[in-house]
């Protein structure tokens, strides 16, 4: 606000400063979160559809602001990928119920979720409206607070985003500050956010740094790992459509989907038709001087050349030294390795693929488990094939925790052209050094208190034998006495506060509830 | 009581003031203050109190406020209180900021050392640009213990020292009465009316709507000045910047204190008009101050503005304010026969009781339950309860919880003794 003090005093870069700004977005958040808490299902599904919404329309837009501002992906396919993450995430989860209280018949415990509460999210640049747009919703599904956290190569359409959905949000009803954004995040801004006791969770995807930052932060953190994800062609699998899948794949978003293809695994007796089927579907098969400099390219001492992420395979080849056709979407290179040794078997965030022929189906899945082994553990892998004893053998191998059959693996292993749960959050579990290790999604923001009865009693058998939960409601308005507009009468007591009617509706509850009661009895 | 807290008493009333040291035993709040954090205090025994006191908004952002000290502490290595007759960059900073936050029309801001000197300020400007006396201020009005600024208020301040109005100079109508209001201003002879705009230490009664929108249009009728005593309504205490304003308002004069420098560097400031600072312009040696505008706390108070300004705050405050009345609400609902009203702008707050006294024992049962509030001394039945903007959301839930279990007690202590009294 004021230029003035900066002038004379700066004291901005402290750590007093630093820990003033989390503490206060984080307790702004804990207010919002706690009063979001006093909503019922109606309330809290209609603010998230309404989000939903408001995201699905401003898809394109904020899909073409991250290319413009990132370089990273494709313009059309983020659009896509904004849209899958806006309402249709929202109706997958609509039948799920996270506000009211449940029943295990079986046992009579009944459960009462208890939200989060403040959610930390750090958003990744290469996929950064995406991630909003998830993030958010499943906050809002489950009466969370959240704070987004963009990476700042993607900062200012993260931050307009996120403005976007809380605006959103708190026109259909939602507390204040539901949704807020870290605007200039640095990583001491970004430490004390996660380390702060006022977070309550963080949702961490991004770099490996920052994901073990995240678990090193003393907090609890939903964090994903790295991805590496070997895709198997055996001689069963319809080769054309595995070539088509596979190119599709690695075009979609130029790979920036950490659920893309990395290694190509297949058997000699395919391998031929296997790269004549690929060139068809758009790959550029590259000779051996092209396939070393594309590995000199891609990978320097420090690792992948971040420059290459999400970029087209045309732009690649020609930074690497080698011209292909422009209608060219992916670049394979054949690798005799797998492992330490060759570069080329380590995560590519962009159209590459590395091709390795094994000598038996056995030495492939061998191949594909060591890949992750590698690099990418926990995360995803692909087969392309009809055989259920080899999808069986090779899911057991591979330590991934999930195996995308005979699907392109970028929206396969997200849940968006399989049955799996759409995320931009993948769980990458115990072998990623992860704590969950399935598609993370709402479910993942709230535990349950269990009400336990002692096993010789009674418990409850039905819904009916069990209290109900309060939702009053929004947190009304207190008076500003004096103000036009905004004073209350003195002593106006219950009726002004709109309790009459809550305590009606619990009387109205009660009635039915004795009502079905002595009709189930009868 | 600790052998040491014992002596520091017997010391207190030995070397620094017996009376006042006496009381508080004697109401039950045995209280000195060691060491203090957030809303805070810690007796030096190890009791620990919420405080909704805050010194009337002083400790707005908190006791010790973590970046007010390391503000104060970076100003220390390169100003001190400066010198008071030269441009100075730290009081100019500040004087900006003020316009730049204060209702159009303000121009100039005078420092003072603490409020009653701003109120000082404030008298003083508005009989220069006036060249008229009088001063109007409503009955039970608080504005300071100084010269002119004593005379303002109750004559329980004045009197002990000789120092009530002879002069027939300063006159006090009753709040909220807009007849006895022009009745003061018809002769235009009133210099200004000076108005806190919610009266604190009378316990927060509330302006009627449109009372202080007619006390300024009668002002400008009768060519008096408005001098609008924000201490303890401003910086964002009602929710918005000025309590002032909220109130549609735009004041000749504003007088602000207390939480300005957020308790660690005191300075007050009294911001005027053009009109009204035209004595800056004719003679600015008029007034000297050496600790007025003391630079260090000129830094502080440049950033309690910033603080307080940050949309973060604005929605805190509104959380705060919500969240405790509707608990208010409910301990009303508890206790309607002892706990009659709630006064409530922002988180500026005076809680009613149905007894001429009544806020005292509500006020020694908070002390038992760890809460500190005070009543108002010029209307014991009214607890003054004023939460800071930065309250967190668990601290209030466990603020109500206090409360209601402190007014619940002293409900049964009063209505019992009410009883045998009727006895």
């Amino acid at each position: 606000m004021d230029p003035a003090i900066a002038q004379l005093v700066d004291i901005s870069g402290s750590d007093a400063a630093m820990r003033a700004h989390a503490d206060m977005v984080l307790e702004r958040a804990r207010w919002a979160s706690q009063v979001f808490q006093r909503y019922d299902r109606d309330q809290t599904l209609k603010i998230a559809q309404a989000v939903a919404k408001v995201a699905f329309a401003k898809a394109g837009d904020y899909a073409q602001w991250a290319v413009k501002e990132t370089g990273f992906g494709v313009a059309e396919h983020k659009k896509l990928k904004n849209e899958l993450s806006s309402t249709p995430l929202v109706e997958f989860y609509e039948d799920r119920d996270f506000v009211n209280p449940r029943l295990d018949e079986r046992t009579g415990i009944v459960e009462v979720p208890k939200p989060a509460g403040v959610i930390f999210a750090l958003v990744p640049s290469t996929n950064p409206i995406a991630t909003v747009y998830f993030k958010t919703l499943c906050a809002l599904m489950t009466r969370n607070a959240v704070v987004m956290c963009p990476h700042p190569a993607a900062r200012e359409c993260c931050v307009d985003a996120a403005l976007t959905l809380a605006r959103a949000a708190e026109e259909a009803g939602a507390p204040e500050a539901v949704i807020q954004v870290v605007e200039r995040p640095t990583i001491p801004l970004i430490n004390e956010f996660m380390g702060s006791e006022k977070t309550d969770v963080i949702l961490a995807t991004g770099g490996t740094a920052m994901v073990r930052a995240a678990y090193s932060s003393s907090n609890p953190a939903i964090g994903v790992g790295p991805g590496n994800a070997p895709v198997l062609v055996d001689e069963t699998a319809d080769i054309a459509a595995a070539a088509r899948h596979i190119a599709d794949s690695k075009a979609f978003d130029n790979s920036v989907l950490c659920t893309n293809e990395s290694v190509l695994i297949t058997l000699e007796s395919v391998a031929k038709t296997l790269k004549q089927e690929l060139k068809k579907a758009g790959a550029h098969i590259c000779s051996d001087d092209e396939t070393k400099a594309l590995r000199g390219y891609l990978f320097h001492e420090r690792g992948f050349n971040v420059e290459a992420v999400g970029r087209d395979a045309v732009w690649i080849a020609e930074q690497a030294g080698f011209k292909v056709a422009k209608s060219v979407k992916v670049l394979v290179a054949r690798i005799g390795l797998i492992g330490v040794g060759e570069d080329l078997s380590r995560e590519k965030l962009c159209p590459v693929l590395a091709f390795y022929v094994a000598s038996s189906v056995q030495q492939a899945v061998m191949q594909a488990r060591s890949l992750l082994r590698f690099a990418g553990a926990g995360h995803s892998a692909a087969i392309h094939s009809t055989d259920m004893q080899t999808i069986m053998d090779y899911s057991a191998a591979v330590e991934a925790y999930r195996v995308v059959v005979n699907a392109p693996c970028s929206q396969g292993a997200a849940g968006f052209d399989t049955n799996l749960a759409p995320t931009f959050t993948i769980g990458t579990g115990f072998l990623g050094r992860s704590s969950i290790g399935e598609n993370i999604g709402p479910q993942h923001l709230v535990n349950w208190t269990r009400i336990a009865w002692h096993k010789q009693s009674d418990h409850p058998a039905s819904m009916l034998d069990i209290g109900a939960l309060s939702h009053p409601g929004p947190l009304p308005k207190a008076p500003s006495d004096g103000v036009p507009g905004e004073s209350r009468p003195k002593n106006a007591g219950g009726a002004a506060r709109g309790k009459p009617a809550d305590d009606l509706r619990e009387q109205i509850r009660k009635i039915i509830v004795e009502e079905l009661r002595a009709v189930l009895k009868d | 009581m600790s052998a040491e807290k014992l002596e520091v008493l017997e010391k207190s009333k030995a070397f620094w003031n017996p009376n006042k040291t006496q009381f508080w035993q004697d109401v039950g709040v045995d209280l000195v203050i060691d060491k203090r954090e957030g809303y805070f205090l810690n007796d030096m025994d190890g009791r620990r109190l919420i405080d909704v006191h805050l010194n009337g908004g002083t400790y707005n952002l908190g006791h010790r406020n973590a970046e007010l000290i390391e503000v104060l502490n970076a100003g220390a290595k390169r100003f001190d209180m400066g010198n008071h007759h030269f441009p100075a960059l730290a009081r100019t900073a500040l004087a900006e900021a003020l316009v730049g936050c204060t209702p159009a029309g303000m121009k100039y801001t005078i420092y003072g050392a603490g409020g009653a000197e701003a109120t000082e300020l404030a008298i003083k400007s508005a009989r220069n640009a006036t060249q008229k006396r009088k001063i109007v201020s409503v009955i039970k009005a608080y504005h300071g213990h100084s010269g002119l600024a004593v005379k303002t208020g109750d004559e329980r301040f004045s009197k002990t020292f000789l120092s009530e109005d002879t002069e027939g100079e300063f006159i006090q109508v009753p709040f909220n009465d807009l007849q006895a209001m022009e009745d003061a201003l018809k002769g235009r002879d009133a210099a200004a009316v000076i108005m806190e705009t919610i009266p604190a230490t009378y316990g927060f009664p509330m302006p009627h709507e449109g009372y202080l929108p007619s006390v300024k249009a009668l002002c400008e009728k009768y060519d008096a000045l408005y001098i609008a005593d924000e201490v303890q309504t401003g910086l964002m205490r009602t929710g918005e910047m000025w309590g002032i304003t909220k109130y549609g308002v735009t004041p000749d004069i504003m007088i602000i204190g207390k939480g300005i420098t957020g308790g660690m560097y005191p300075i007050s400031c009294c911001v005027v008009s053009e009109r009204a600072g035209q004595w800056l312009k004719q003679d600015g040696f008029a007034h000297m101050s050496t600790a007025g505008g003391a630079e260090l706390g000129c830094i502080v108070g440049l950033k309690v503005l910033e603080i307080t300004q940050r949309p973060e705050v604005v929605s805190m405050v509104r959380y705060v304010a919500d969240f405790i009345r509707a608990g208010l609400d409910d301990i009303q609902d508890l206790y309607p026969d002892f706990f009659i009203g709630i006064r409530q702008n922002g988180v500026v707050m005076g809680l009613e009781f149905n007894d001429p006294e009544g806020a005292k024992p509500v006020m020694r049962h908070l002390y038992e339950n760890g809460v500190w509030a005070i009543f108002s001394t010029l209307d014991p039945s009214v607890l003054q309860f004023k939460p800071g903007i930065l309250m967190t959301q668990g601290l209030s839930e466990d603020l109500l919880r206090r409360v209601e279990i402190a007014i619940g007690r002293a409900a049964a202590e009063v209505q019992g003794s009410g009883r045998r009294r009727a006895g």
